[in-house]
C-alpha cells in the first residue's frame, strides 16, 4: 500500500514537473502601485495569454523606491528577477556597477529585431550610453506639462494658455483681477522646477554636461536662471497669486487644482488620466512648461521609469525577458498603456499612427500630445539629453527641504540653493570616492 | 555583593544555543557587518568596497544638521516617554480603583499596542491633517495657525503625541500588574489608618512601583530612539526642512532610499553608542533609587 502511494506521488511529481517545464519563466519586479500596477499587471497577463512559450511572472514592489531597494537586497542574496522596473534618480549606481544587460545587446544576442531609431531622441538619449547603446528600456515615459482651468482662464480674458513665465504673470495678475484668489497651486518639485526648466532652458543643472563626462561633477544650478525663477515662484506666493499646496500642508496642489481653488497646477502628463477620473466640474487643458522670455525653447526630457534586464540570469530567462519587451514595444500594447494612464508613446511610428487615427484629436485624450511637443522640440544638446549624477535621490531631497526652508521664510532663496548645492556637492563627492575610477559608459 | 556560580552543564548550553544562535544571527552578525561597512564605502550592487577609516564618522559628525537630528532624537524620547509613562500610571490607578467600566477599559487600552507603527503615523494624518483632519478646525478660526509643513515646533508635537499614544498600551499593561501585585492588606492597612486615596498613592502605591517604573524607563526611552521610524514616515516625512528627522529616519532616508549603505551604517553605530550609553546612565544613576523588595 505504502509502495503504491510512493508510486503514484512519483508520477504525480514528475507530471507536475514537466508541466511546469513547458513554459520557461521569468521574474519581473515593478514599482508602479495602485491602478497603474494593476495596468502593468495586466500587460503580463496580456503577455502570457499571447503566446505559450514564455511565462511572465510578476511582483509588485510598492513604489519605484523599494522595487529598487528590494532588487538591491535580492541581488546581493543572488535571488533577484530578471527584470525590474526602476525609475531615472534610481539608475546611477546599477549603471555603474555593470550588473545589467544592456537591451540592445540583449536583442541582438537573442535574435529579436528593434527598430532602434524609432524611438523619440528625448528618450532614447536618456535611457542609452554615450555610443547609443540603449542600457535600458524604455515604457512608462511622461514629462511635465502645466494644467489650466479654462473657465477661469475664459473668464479672466485669457485666451491662449501662455508658454512664458512673464505670459504666465500676467496671466496671474488677470485671474487675481476677475476674482480669483488663488493662480497657481504649487508644490515644490525638483524633476520639475529644477530639472526639467533647465533643459527647457538649455542651462546646465551640473558640470561636466550635467554629470556625463566624468564623476568629479559639481552642481550648479545656483549659478543659473533657476536661482531667478524659484525666486520669482517665493515672490508669487508673497503677493499672493500662488499658494503652497502639498501634501503635508493639508492638500495637494492636484487636489486643489481638481476642486477649482486654484487656477492652474504643474504636474507629469502621467496626471493626464487621473484628472479626467477625477471628473473636474470646469473645462480644462494642459500645456506646454513655460520658458523665460530670451531663451530658446529647448527640448524637456524623459520622466517615469524603464526596465532594466540585470546580470546573472540563465540565457532562457533573457530569451523569455527579451520576448516580453519586444511585445511591450508594440503599437497595440503601447496604446494598452496610453489608453488606460496617462503616459506617451516613445516610438515615432506608434505616435504617427495614433496621429492618423485621430487618437489625440479627442477626449480623453485631446491634447495630451503637448507632452510629445515639449520632449521633441528640439534636438537633444549636450545639456538636454539629461542627468546623469550619483545620489540623485539625496540631492533632489536636499533641494527639497531647503527650497520648503526658504518658501517658509527661514532663509532666503539663494541661501537656500547655495546651502542644497553644497551639500549635494558632498554627495557627489562620496559617490565618486565610491567608485574611484570608473565613468559612466 | 553576592556572586552566584554555576557549574557548566552541556544540557543548560543545548537549551541556551538555539536562542544565542537567533541573536547571533540578527543581531551581532548584522552589527558586525554595520561595523564594517561604516569604515568603508560600499557599492550597494556589490562589486566592492574602499576601505576610508574614520572618513564616514567624521562627515556625519561634522554635519550640522546631523546634530539637529540627535536633538530633535533626544527630544523626541524624553517627551514621549514622560507622555506615554504619565498617562499609561494614570490610566492604570483608575481601572485598579475599578471605576465604573473599567473591565472594558482594561482591554481596550491595551489594543493600540498592536497597531504597527505606519498605520499610527497614519491614523494621526486624520488627526493632525491641516486641511481635513480634526485640527482643521482651529485653522476654519484662525486660517493657517495649523500648518505641519510650516511650523517644525507643531510637526515635532504632531509625531510625539502619536508615539507616545502608541507607547501608551505597553507601560500600562505593566504598571497595572505591578499595581494589583502591590497587597491588599497593605493598602487596607494604610485605609485604616485615615490615609484618603491620593495619599496611599503617594506614599505606599508610587514606592512600590519604582522597579517597575525604572524597567519602563529603559524600555521606552530605547523604543522611542529605534521604533519611531514608522510614525515619522507617514506622518512627516522629515519634514518640515528636516524638523522631525529622527536618527532612525536619516538611516533609513540615507542608507535605503539614497543607497549611501556605508554612511548610514556610521550613523546605525553612532544610534547603537548613544541608545546604549544612555541605558548605561540609567542603571548607573537612576536605579539607584530603586527599591527592589
Amino acid at each position: 500500500m505504502t509502495q503504491r502511494l510512493a508510486a503514484a506521488a512519483l508520477v504525480l511529481a514528475a507530471t507536475a514537473g514537466s508541466a511546469s517545464a513547458e513554459k520557461i519563466k521569468f521574474e519581473y519586479w515593478y514599482g508602479l502601485t495602485g491602478d497603474l500596477g494593476a495596468v502593468v499587471a495586466e500587460t503580463c497577463n496580456r503577455f502570457n495569454a499571447s503566446q505559450d512559450q514564455f511565462e511572465a511572472v510578476c511582483v509588485g514592489q510598492d513604489g519605484y523606491e523599494k522595487a529598487v531597494q528590494n532588487t538591491i537586497a535580492a541581488f546581493r542574496a543572488g535571488k533577484h528577477p530578471t527584470l525590474l522596473q526602476s525609475f531615472d534618480a534610481g539608475t546611477a549606481d546599477l549603471m555603474l556597477s555593470g550588473e545589467f544587460y544592456p537591451v540592445t545587446q540583449l536583442m541582438a544576442d537573442t535574435g529579436v529585431t528593434v527598430d532602434w531609431t524609432d524611438y523619440f531622441p528625448g528618450i532614447a538619449n536618456y535611457y542609452s550610453s554615450k555610443s547609443g547603446e540603449f542600457f535600458s528600456m524604455p515604457w512608462n515615459s511622461s514629462t511635465p506639462v502645466y494644467y489650466f482651468n479654462k473657465d477661469h482662464f475664459a473668464k479672466a480674458g485669457i485666451t491662449e494658455a501662455p508658454v512664458t513665465w512673464e505670459g504666465m504673470e500676467e496671466a496671474f495678475k488677470a485671474l487675481k483681477a476677475s476674482g480669483q484668489a488663488c493662480s497657481l497651486a504649487y508644490a515644490p518639485s525638483s524633476w520639475i522646477d529644477l530639472e526639467q526648466f533647465s533643459m527647457a532652458h538649455n542651462i546646465p543643472v551640473a558640470s561636466n554636461n550635467n554629470g556625463y563626462d566624468g564623476l568629479d561633477t559639481e552642481l550648479l544650478f545656483n549659478t543659473t536662471l533657476h536661482v531667478q525663477h524659484m525666486e520669482n515662484i517665493q515672490r508669487w506666493i508673497t503677493e499672493g497669486y500662488a499658494l503652497l499646496r502639498t501634501q503635508a500642508a493639508g492638500k495637494t496642489s492636484r487636489d486643489s487644482f481638481v476642486e477649482g481653488e486654484c487656477s492652474v497646477f504643474f504636474s507629469s502628463i502621467a496626471d493626464h488620466n487621473t484628472i479626467h477620473k477625477l471628473t473636474p466640474a470646469f473645462g480644462w487643458d494642459v500645456q506646454i512648461i513655460p520658458t523665460y522670455e530670451g531663451v530658446e525653447r529647448h527640448n524637456t526630457v524623459v520622466g517615469g521609469a524603464s526596465l532594466w534586464v540585470l546580470a546573472g540570469k540563465t540565457e532562457d530567462e533573457y530569451k523569455a525577458a527579451a520576448s516580453y519587451l519586444a511585445f511591450l514595444a508594440t503599437k497595440p500594447e503601447q496604446q494598452f498603456l496610453l489608453e488606460n494612464t496617462g503616459y506617451i508613446p516613445v516610438t515615432k511610428s506608434t505616435y504617427e499612427a495614433l496621429l492618423a487615427e485621430g487618437f489625440y484629436a479627442k477626449a480623453p485624450y485631446l491634447n495630451r500630445d503637448i507632452a510629445m511637443k515639449s520632449l521633441t522640440y528640439t534636438e537633444p544638446t549636450e545639456l538636454t539629453r539629461g542627468i546623469r549624477l550619483g545620489g540623485m535621490i539625496q540631492i533632489r531631497s536636499e533641494w527639497q527641504s531647503e527650497v520648503e526652508a526658504a518658501l517658509a521664510g527661514q532663509k532666503t532663496m539663494k541661501e537656500a540653493l547655495d546651502n542644497a548645492v553644497s551639500r549635494g556637492n558632498d554627495q557627489l563627492t562620496r559617490f565618486a570616492q565610491t567608485y574611484a575610477g570608473k565613468s559612466f559608459p | 555583593m553576592r556572586r552566584a556560580y554555576f557549574k557548566f552543564s552541556w544540557i543548560a548550553a543545548a537549551l541556551l544555543a538555539p536562542q544565542l544562535l537567533i541573536i547571533f544571527v540578527f543581531f551581532y552578525w548584522p552589527s558586525a557587518q554595520a561595523l564594517y561597512w561604516a569604515f568603508t564605502l560600499e557599492q550597494p550592487w556589490g562589486g566592492g568596497n574602499t576601505w576610508v577609516g574614520f572618513d564616514n564618522f567624521r562627515n556625519v559628525l561634522s554635519d550640522p544638521y546631523y546634530w539637529g537630528s540627535v536633538r530633535v532624537s533626544v527630544i523626541y524620547a524624553l517627551a514621549t516617554t514622560v507622555l506615554a509613562m504619565t498617562m499609561a500610571l494614570t490610566l492604570a490607578i483608575f481601572v485598579d480603583r475599578q471605576l465604573s467600566g473599567y473591565k472594558a477599559y482594561r482591554v481596550a487600552i491595551i489594543w493600540p499596542y498592536a497597531v504597527a507603527a505606519p498605520a499610527v503615523g497614519l491614523a494621526f494624518q486624520f488627526v493632525f491633517n491641516p486641511g481635513a483632519g480634526i485640527f482643521s478646525y482651529i485653522n476654519t478660526i484662525a486660517p493657517g495657525w495649523w500648518d505641519l509643513s510650516k511650523y517644525p515646533w507643531q510637526a515635532v508635537t504632531a509625531i510625539v503625541v502619536a508615539g507616545a499614544w502608541k507607547q501608551v498600551a505597553y507601560s500600562f499593561v505593566f504598571f497595572l500588574a505591578a499595581l494589583q501585585s502591590i497587597p491588599r492588606s497593605l493598602t487596607e492597612a494604610a485605609a485604616m489608618d485615615g490615609a484618603r486615596p491620593l495619599r496611599r498613592m503617594v506614599d505606599l502605591q508610587l514606592p512600590l512601583l519604582t522597579p517597575t517604573f525604572f524597567f519602563l524607563l529603559v524600555i521606552n526611552i530605547t523604543d522611542s530612539f529605534t521604533d519611531s521610524f514608522g510614525i515619522v514616515d507617514t506622518l512627516t516625512g522629515g519634514g518640515p526642512f528636516r524638523a522631525t528627522d529622527l536618527m532612525v529616519y536619516k538611516i533609513y532616508a540615507d542608507g535605503f532610499r539614497g543607497f549611501d549603505y556605508s554612511g548610514a551604517a556610521a550613523q546605525s553605530i553612532i544610534l547603537m553608542l548613544l541608545v546604549m550609553a544612555l541605558t548605561f546612565v540609567q542603571f548607573r544613576y537612576v536605579e539607584k533609587r530603586v527599591h527592589y523588595t
